[in-house]
């Protein structure tokens, strides 16, 4: 482990900024936002980021290939470059945990090039989450706020901050800013210290007692009928709103665009929550938002880890309970359709 | 040009059409090469590929021609939206853009072995049944007796009726059962659904059944063959959903945790059961 010991973190930033673009968490007038690191840029740990870092790897519109359409001639032009490295500072446990998922739908064959290129080219430096909101509920799903991997897990108190590099690609940036920074035993006392008022904290959170029992892939027979998922869908706007905010959700369209000076293919997010969604020309199979909000929830916490290994599709973030309009979440799902089996 | 080579499923080929057929009045089949002439991949009976005209737009459809064509490739598409619309308004030698093949496709070298096969079609719904039906007859003598079921709303509306009539027809060990909706001047054959006739028809259950159709008809259809005796695990049809990836990522074609693109578009009718009835 590493300790940076100091409180003003500039010195830090500016090192880190050197080697490849950083990007960390600042305030806005909508909530934190990652921005861009530059001189004045102050790192801003008070609240988690409006939206989750997903669109670093998957852009809400992203350009995919062009094509040039000239009588009945058609040609494919392929503009995809290799990106360059860059790091993302301050990502909490939640949000780490949810780019582990987003890998297993990008990254499983055949991996997405798009996702897969940007992939590769980060360093993700997350932070253990000493301000959790009250809405955060990742321990329901097994994921420890004080422990949020990553290339270099960050612990930051009053006076230091201490970088813990898990990866070799974690290793190498440190070494990178080894001129700043101080070595310190694996078990420091402030980490530990800081670990274990992380872990008590979250035993205090309002959706402490949240769990997952009654989910997951063999929950399909139990869960699919439940009259419940009329009364909880029943004020569903269908506005999507919590699949724009979701670092999971990963749905997405592709549509074409005439530029005028030719053709471009892009991708942008899409919601389950839309009637469009899954309308075709023959018929539209999901005809009720109930079934829209059943799908987007038990894709979630039945057929993603039916699909990969019993992994769910959701982290806890909370971002859904506070953008939701009608204050409908997977929260409430879980409460009234979970619980223990009844033997 | 840019400077990534990292495989893309989601970028396609261009496709050269070379052939135009008019099948019935909203349907055509379309003939389609790479720019060098040659078909564009290798597929197995049942399996699909996403089409484009870029700028309209790009859809899934299934293949029609067997895998035992190696010239081409063959698609039969009704027209019923905006890609399709401009497909059939297209002039041969237009070209298009391909990718695939995506789906599983039909067990034709595993479980049909050996099988008498019986093809149930209902109008459209023949064009995926196409790509096998030829299959097996490129290779006959692997399969058992083949009956071939095929409706539609009137004469004009069958497609293939050509290579129906001067193929099928014609082969041993081939029986076909074509039907129209209605009573229609110059046609013998018989009148009355497809459903209502596979039950006149009167299979002995010793026999693997394929159904492709407008979903009404395929339910009506599995239960005609389940009064005859027919098990589920002896039924297959192939599924229909909107589709943007083609490779299990955009989200839309899921029955339950099966994406349609990958572990289907074919289903065995069991395995459908093991799915949440979500559809009709």
């Amino acid at each position: 482990m590493k300790c940076y010991p100091h409180s003003d973190l500039t010195a830090l930033f500016e090192a880190l900024s050197q080697t490849a673009p950083l990007y960390l968490p600042t305030e806005s007038d909508n909530g934190a936002v990652y921005t861009k690191y530059a001189a004045g840029v102050t790192y801003s740990a008070s609240s988690n980021t409006r939206l989750s870092p997903k669109s670093f790897f998957f852009p809400q519109t992203e350009d995919l290939v062009k094509f040039r359409r000239e009588g009945k001639s058609v040609s494919v032009i392929d503009e995809r470059t290799e990106p360059e490295d860059f790091i993302l500072f301050g990502v909490r446990a939640c949000d780490a945990k949810s780019i582990d998922v987003l890998d297993r739908v990008f990254l499983s064959a055949p991996a997405d090039s798009y996702y897969a290129a940007r992939r590769d080219h980060v360093i993700l430096m997350t932070m253990a989450c000493t301000r959790p909101a009250q809405t955060c509920f990742c321990h329901a799903f097994g994921i420890d706020a004080s422990d949020p991997g990553g290339d270099i897990a960050c612990y930051r108190t009053e006076d230091a901050l201490y970088l813990d590099g898990c990866t070799e690609r974690g290793q190498v940036l440190l070494d990178a800013c080894g001129a700043i920074l101080e070595d310190c035993s694996d078990d420091h006392a402030a980490v530990t210290e800081q670990k274990q008022l992380i872990r008590a904290r979250t035993e205090r959170l309002p959706l402490a007692s949240l769990t997952t029992d009654g989910f997951g892939a063999d929950a399909l027979d139990v869960l699919f009928d439940r009259p419940e998922w009329e009364t909880l869908s029943e004020s569903c706007l269908g506005c999507g709103t919590c699949t724009f905010v979701c670092p999971t959700c990963q749905c997405y369209d592709i549509r074409d665009f005439d530029t005028g000076h030719g053709i471009c293919r892009y991708r942008c997010w899409d919601s389950c929550m839309y009637s469009e969604f899954t309308k075709m020309s023959a018929g539209q199979p999901r005809t009720t938002q109930m079934q829209r909000f059943r799908q987007r929830f038990l894709h979630k916490l039945v057929y993603f880890p039916a699909n990969n290994d019993g992994m769910f599709g959701c982290v806890g973030c909370g971002r859904c309970l506070a953008a939701c309009p009608i204050a409908m979440n997977i929260t409430k799902v879980m409460n009234m359709l979970g619980g223990k089996e009844e033997s | 040009m840019g400077q990534n080579f990292r495989p893309e499923a989601l970028i396609p080929a261009i496709g050269v059409v070379t052939d135009i057929r008019r099948d019935t009045p909203d349907v055509k089949t379309f003939r389609v090469v790479t720019p060098d002439g040659a078909k564009p991949f290798d597929h197995k009976p049942g399996q699909c590929a996403m089409l484009s005209v870029p700028g309209v737009g790009e859809a899934m459809f299934s293949i029609t021609s067997s895998p035992t064509n190696t010239d081409y490739m063959e698609f039969s598409i009704k027209k019923c939206g905006c890609l399709t619309d401009w497909l059939h308004a297209m002039d041969v030698g237009q070209m298009i853009t391909i990718r695939g093949p995506y789906g599983n496709g039909f067990p034709v070298d595993g479980a049909f072995v050996g099988q008498k096969l019986l093809f149930i079609a209902g109008g459209i719904g023949l064009a995926p049944l196409r790509s096998v039906i030829n299959y097996v007859r490129h290779f006959r003598e692997r399969y058992g007796e083949i009956d071939i079921v095929y409706g539609s709303r009137s004469m004009q509306d069958l497609v293939d009726y050509d290579e129906i009539l001067g193929e099928w027809c014609e082969e041993d060990g081939i029986r076909v059962h074509l039907t129209i909706d209605r009573e229609q001047e110059g046609w013998g054959g018989h009148v009355g659904f497809v459903p209502n006739y596979v039950k006149e028809l009167d299979f002995v259950p010793d026999r693997t059944a394929i159904i492709c159709g407008p979903p009404i008809m395929i339910k009506f259809t599995l239960a005609s063959l389940e009064a005859m005796g027919f098990s589920r695990e002896q039924v297959y049809t192939t599924m229909e959903m909107r589709m943007k990836c083609g490779i299990g990522k955009c989200g839309r074609c899921n029955i339950g945790q099966k994406y349609v693109c990958r572990y289907g578009p074919v289903f065995r009718f069991d395995a459908l059961d093991a799915l949440p009835e979500e559809y009709d």
